[in-house]
């Protein structure tokens, strides 16, 4: 890891801890993260329920600043960036892809997809030529004039990816994005990531399914809100690539 | 911020998703703007009718009764006899008097064959013809020479007219009979008083007293109306030796006061109407305050993901309030519409003219925007500040 000081990574976590405060009650979910992300890389973020994988998912995101420590995204430290400049990073440089309610409700797929162009102050002509690139890529060109509502659960999946990729962000994020899928469509959408990311896209994915983990070209195992493994080799993998 | 196009445009997406509860949130919005607008017209209307009546009687002329009371407006001096004919001819000596005419009035009974009618019967001199602006549509006003000489002629209106002796095409030359005695009809007036006399025939022939019961006076112009009125006051005061005005055995209509009192009237009546259907404005802005605050609950996941994607506080607050303005806007033009229809077929019915002002419009429109931004504000403001990682959880 040393070795590479010349080119600083995508995603640095230095020390990052975030303390939660509820009434009288304190917990402390991040006790402490370090790790790199590099450009290119499929990363599997992995822990048991309440390990504190979610709150690494908030603070990569930028839904969240982390109580100390430092973050840095693309050089840049982005740890006390206020509501309104987290907002822009949100918009710009990361693609999020949720578990479910991934679209608006009763709204086309292409305008779903257009969203984050609006707020990023795009020309509709450029949104609207920008979104069928992006639905072309996965495959959904001809439901862009479908609501959301009338889509199945693996093709909301692919157009959150389509809408994630939309801003040509500096990294994907997808939290759980298959856990509300069959096994077989699972499989399809991480078949897609591990596309993408053959062409360049790096990729983060929270879950805490070693089956899904495994498509990652790397796994960060996260234990107690502590970096167990930055390399860690998973027990099974049942998917076969 | 996003273009505001833009947020109209999402705006009119998102009312569109929930067409009937859209419809049902804007109604509070629809009934108070209509009911203001209808309120407001017909109040103009109204006021417009009555002047329009008292100006056709000229607004540059006063009439002077007698007794002390000052009553509304109507004939009500009839049992004073405190104005004599010496009174008139010193009135008409003031400088800015252009005409002056001594009246004696009573009821009398017309009959002709088989018609009765009970009216009122004016006496009037030479001068009552401009003084009131007579309009004719048949024959013509009585000779000067008519006034004096007990001349038993007379003018009926055109109401009187048509009751009496049918719609008979022409009428000058035929008689009647006024309190049993013969009249030879000379001509028929529009409008106006029902039926007139000469000076003398009234005071001689039909009430038989030498008093007044009114004077009129024409003053030549109206911007003169509240000077010469004082002076016929004074000369009055001094020539009856009263020393205090509170005292005057007569009274002055000036009927510029007149629709000054009316318009007056009318305006608080109207403006209290206003106020009273002004609540149901805010009652409709409580409407949309809750609407907006139920749709903010439902759309919490809504936010939390529009933020997720880089949607900042002032975003959704602009989208909310964009909202909430849309429909208190579209609210507002309906009940403009709704109340100008309303207003027409009220005023038909009640004879009075059609008036929509631009003053009613501008501020329903004004006051419906308000409503929106203020019943908005809250709800706008709650949705904008909702942590993205709460909202994206709620369930």
């Amino acid at each position: 890891m040393k070795k590479q000081k010349a080119s600083f990574p995508l995603i640095r976590f230095q020390q990052i801890t975030k303390t939660y405060v509820t009434g009288p009650v304190k917990c402390q979910a991040l006790k402490g993260i370090d790790f790199d992300i590099r450009k290119g890389e499929f990363i599997a973020i992995i822990g048991h329920s309440g390990s504190g994988k979610s709150t690494i998912m908030n603070i990569l995101g930028a839904l969240d600043s982390p109580t100390s420590g430092q973050y840095f995204l693309n050089g840049k430290n982005i740890s006390h960036y206020n509501e309104d400049e987290l907002a822009d990073i949100r918009n710009q440089k990361i693609g999020f892809v949720f578990q479910s309610f991934n679209l608006l409700p009763r709204t086309t797929v292409i305008k779903n997809i257009e969203r984050p162009m609006l707020y990023a102050h795009f020309s509709p002509e450029k949104r609207t030529k920008r979104a069928l690139e992006v639905l072309r890529a996965v495959g959904l060109e001809d439901k862009a004039h479908n609501l959301s509502n009338y889509i199945s659960g693996g093709q909301i999946q692919r157009v959150a990816i389509a809408r994630a990729l939309s801003m040509n962000p500096s990294i994907i994020l997808a939290d759980e994005p298959t856990g509300n899928l069959d096994t077989k469509t699972a499989h399809e959408i991480m078949t897609f990531f591990t596309k993408l990311n053959k062409q360049g896209s790096t990729i983060i994915v929270i879950t805490h399914e070693d089956d899904i983990a495994s498509f990652a070209t790397r796994v960060i195992k996260i234990t107690d809100g502590l970096v167990e493994s930055q390399n860690y080799k998973l027990q099974t993998a049942t998917f076969i690539k | 911020m996003i273009d505001i196009k833009e947020l109209i445009i999402l705006s009119l997406d998102q009312l569109k998703g929930s067409l009937v509860r859209t419809a049902l949130t804007m109604l509070g919005i629809v009934i108070g703007i209509a009911s203001v607008i209808t309120i407001i017209s017909l109040g103009e209307g109204s006021t417009k009718s009555i002047v329009d009546q008292i100006s056709t009687f000229g607004t540059n002329v006063i009439t002077i009764s007698p007794g002390q009371a000052r009553r509304g407006p109507g004939d009500g001096g009839g049992t004073f006899d405190t104005l004599t004919k010496a009174d008139s001819r010193a009135i008409l000596t003031l400088s800015n008097i252009e005409a002056v005419s001594a009246i004696v009035s009573g009821q009398s009974t017309l009959v002709n064959g088989s018609q009765s009618v009970s009216s009122s019967v004016t006496g009037v001199e030479g001068t009552y013809a401009l003084i009131q602006s007579l309009k004719f549509s048949q024959g013509d006003f009585f000779a000067d020479s008519q006034i004096d000489n007990l001349a038993r002629i007379v003018i009926l209106n055109n109401d009187l007219v048509t009751e009496l002796l049918g719609e008979s095409a022409s009428v000058v030359g035929e008689k009647i009979r006024l309190n049993g005695k013969t009249f030879k009809i000379v001509g028929v007036i529009e409008g106006g008083s029902s039926v007139l006399v000469p000076f003398s025939t009234a005071q001689k022939i039909l009430f038989g007293h030498d008093y007044l019961n009114s004077i009129s006076v024409r003053v030549i112009d109206n911007s003169l109306m509240e000077q010469t009125s004082t002076d016929i006051e004074n000369l009055l005061l001094s020539r009856h030796q009263i020393s205090n005005a509170d005292n005057a055995d007569f009274n002055l209509r000036n009927p510029l006061e007149m629709i000054n009192t009316v318009s007056s009237m009318t305006g608080t009546l109207t403006t209290v109407l206003s106020g009273i259907a002004a609540i149901s404005l805010l009652v409709g802005g409580i409407g949309i305050m809750n609407i907006m605050l139920v749709t903010v609950t439902e759309r919490t996941r809504d936010i939390g993901l529009l933020k997720a994607i880089g949607a900042k506080a002032k975003d959704i607050l602009a989208q909310f309030l964009i909202e909430s303005l849309v429909l208190t806007l579209a609210g507002g033009l309906i009940g403009v519409i709704l109340g100008a229809t309303l207003t027409y077929f009220a005023s038909s019915a009640m004879s009075i003219p059609f008036i929509i002002s631009f003053k009613s419009v501008f501020l329903a429109v004004a006051v419906s925007a308000s409503v929106g931004i203020l019943f908005g504000w809250y709800p706008a403001k709650k949705a904008s500040i909702l942590n993205p990682i709460d909202a994206l959880r709620y369930e």
